[in-house]
């Protein structure tokens, strides 16, 4: 494991998807007026003639692209997760999920680090919302590394797809010898005493909670699931029959996302003891990064003290 | 006037022509409500007359090659009235007449509302209404990005104008200057229940005191009002350099009567989505020139 910072990963999308379309005249991004947060902006500078600025109008943005993508143009359509996903929900579900279009959503600021903007514009239901719309892959890479390749896998993949972007950076957890892709989960760290099971840049905080559970003599296995839809079912199974204990962790709500996705896995695959940790069933505040990830308890170190606290409740 | 079954394989009827495959549609739209025991009725008929139009004389297509990549396109946004875009479709070659008895079926290609996976010649999906003028909208612009040359025609409801989406759209096609793009508004003046009148049998027209021209026309689009169902001065309209050298996106806004062709339905918000009886279904195809021989056996599609 490295130690290097991970560049945001909304620029690593302005970056990625500006380079992608040097080769591929297919690829168009909307923007709804967020370009300067989402980094939009660095597309629009590569490629200002396929850059659309649809104004602040979510609904129909989303509805635009998938007009487009009846004439085989691949869209990235970029915007607040908020406002993607809950907003403009109608038209991403009749018009891109179920004809099946390859519109491709960018989801900036999932999650709880939404830049001191609180409840209204944190998103952390994202993921249960998305992934019960079929035809929709989702995606929640882990670095700028990872985000690359996942830029290029979904590009490749017909059909619609949704991936959360961050706003800051967090730690590089993959090397440049990394390959993703979009039907594989990975473990990150071997362990024998509990299953860790997380996606997204929590990722990150849950490899470092790792660290500090291995000074206290508890020997965490972490499964790192960046595509939670199609999800990766026999490394979940293999995850938890590692240990025959599992806990869930992810920068999302606990009900419907990765650990509803997991619980739905073991509980017909192979039923394993399990805990969901996350947003605990409520909504977000506004504040600075690292005052939210102690209050809700997803920073590294209070994802090693959860981690304790369900071992030592466990019968 | 060609009166025998082949009118509707003449490459470009005229006026005289298009009101008999109107009149065909609109025979063929009520039987396949009887036959489903459900769908919707007064929306339909008041769009068929413009729907006719539209796929005789307006829109380069080709019936036999519905995917072909130049062919204009069209969205019924107004998805809920698919029975009479099918009825349509058939008539215009797309499919046989005699599939019109799966609308609405279990495993139909023929959904309730229009499902461009199921069916080809559905250009965009439409149902949730306002969606499908925003994907009309996307067409367009992607149009202009790829260099095609088609235009992109979309059929939009009054009552659907209530949806906030529409305005999105119209703000969007007007910034990007939209010259290829034209909607038609079915203007009937009536919407599935709308507000309360004098009595309960008494409907306010949607925008009353509040003119849906106007709208459009603030939000910067060049307006042109015609009487939907004058089949001439419709094609006159749809047909002139207003429209097919416009500078910019065109509403046609074409006032109509929902339920129209039908005494019994017109201009009855009741009639938005009903089946008629035996005895109504008499009536309604006696009016339409096509009186049943036996209307409780085997005439119900």
């Amino acid at each position: 494991m490295t130690m290097e910072m991970s560049q945001p990963l909304r620029v690593t999308f302005g970056e990625v998807v500006s380079e992608m379309a040097d080769d591929d005249p297919r690829i168009v991004v909307l923007d709804g007026d967020l370009g300067s947060s989402t980094r939009a902006d660095i597309f629009e500078n590569a490629h200002p003639d396929r850059m659309f600025q649809m104004g602040i109008a979510e609904q129909n943005m989303l509805g635009v692209a998938a007009g487009m993508a009846t004439l085989d143009l691949v869209p990235f359509v970029s915007t607040f997760a908020c406002f993607a996903v809950a907003r403009a929900l109608d038209s991403v579900r009749v018009l891109i999920a179920q004809p099946n279009l390859s519109v491709k959503i960018m989801g900036g600021y999932a999650g709880l680090l939404a830049g001191m903007t609180g409840k209204t514009h944190l998103m952390f239901d994202d993921v249960s919302i998305m992934r019960a719309m079929p035809n929709m892959t989702v995606v929640a890479p882990a670095d700028d590394i990872e985000a690359r390749q996942v830029f290029h896998a979904i590009l490749d993949k017909d059909g619609p797809a949704y991936v959360r972007l961050t706003r800051q950076g967090a730690t590089r957890i993959f090397d440049d010898d990394y390959r993703f892709d979009l039907s594989h989960a990975v473990v990150l760290r071997e362990g024998g005493d509990v299953t860790l099971i997380t996606s997204g840049v929590q990722s990150t905080r849950v490899l470092a909670a790792a660290e500090i559970l291995a000074g206290q003599g508890i020997d965490a296995h972490v499964l790192h699931v960046s595509t939670i839809k199609p999800l990766d079912v026999a490394a979940v199974v293999n995850a938890a029959e590692h240990t025959g204990f599992v806990i869930t962790i992810e920068e999302h709500t606990i009900i419907g996302g990765l650990g509803g996705a997991v619980a739905e896995t073991l509980a017909e695959h192979s039923p394993t003891p399990m805990r969901f940790h996350g947003i605990m069933d409520i909504y977000g505040e506004s504040g600075p990064d690292d005052a939210l990830l102690e209050k809700y308890r997803l920073s590294a170190g209070q994802v090693a003290a959860v981690v304790t606290e369900h071992l030592e409740a466990r019968p | 006037m060609t009166t025998g079954q082949d009118v509707d394989l003449i490459e470009r009827p005229d006026v005289t022509e298009l009101k008999e495959l109107a009149r065909r549609a609109r025979v063929a739209i009520v039987r396949a409500i009887v036959h489903a025991q459900g769908g919707h009725l007064g929306g339909p008929l008041s769009a068929t007359d413009m729907l006719t139009a539209l796929y005789w004389r307006i829109l380069n297509i080709r019936p036999q090659e519905p995917r072909w990549p130049d062919r204009d396109r069209f969205v019924l946004s107004k998805g809920h009235s698919s029975i009479a875009l099918y009825a349509v479709l058939s008539l215009r070659g797309y499919f046989p007449v005699e599939e019109l008895k799966t609308f609405d079926a279990i495993n139909s290609r023929l959904q309730g509302h229009p499902d461009m996976t199921a069916l080809p010649g559905i250009d965009m999906s439409s149902g949730s209404l306002g969606l499908g003028f925003s994907g009309a909208v996307g067409i367009a612009m992607g149009a202009k990005a790829t260099g095609a040359g088609f235009t992109t025609y979309a059929m939009v409801g009054d009552g659907e104008c209530n949806e906030g989406i529409v305005w999105e759209g119209a703000h969007v096609a007007d910034r990007y200057r939209l010259d290829n793009l034209v909607v038609v508004l079915d203007h009937n003046k009536l919407q599935q229940f709308g507000w309360r009148g004098e009595n309960a049998h008494d409907r306010i027209p949607p925008y009353t005191g509040s003119q849906l021209a106007d709208r459009w026309n603030a939000f910067g689009w060049r307006v042109i009002e015609v009487d939907g169902h004058d089949m001439g001065a419709f094609l006159a309209v749809m047909e002139s350099s207003d429209v097919q050298d416009a500078d910019g996106p065109v509403a046609v806004v074409a006032h109509t009567v929902k339920g129209k062709g039908v005494s019994y339905m017109e201009n009855v918000f009741q009639w938005h989505a009903k089946v008629p009886t035996e005895e109504e279904l008499t009536i309604a195809l006696t009016e339409l020139g096509e009186p049943p021989t036996d209307p409780s056996g085997g005439d119900g599609a």
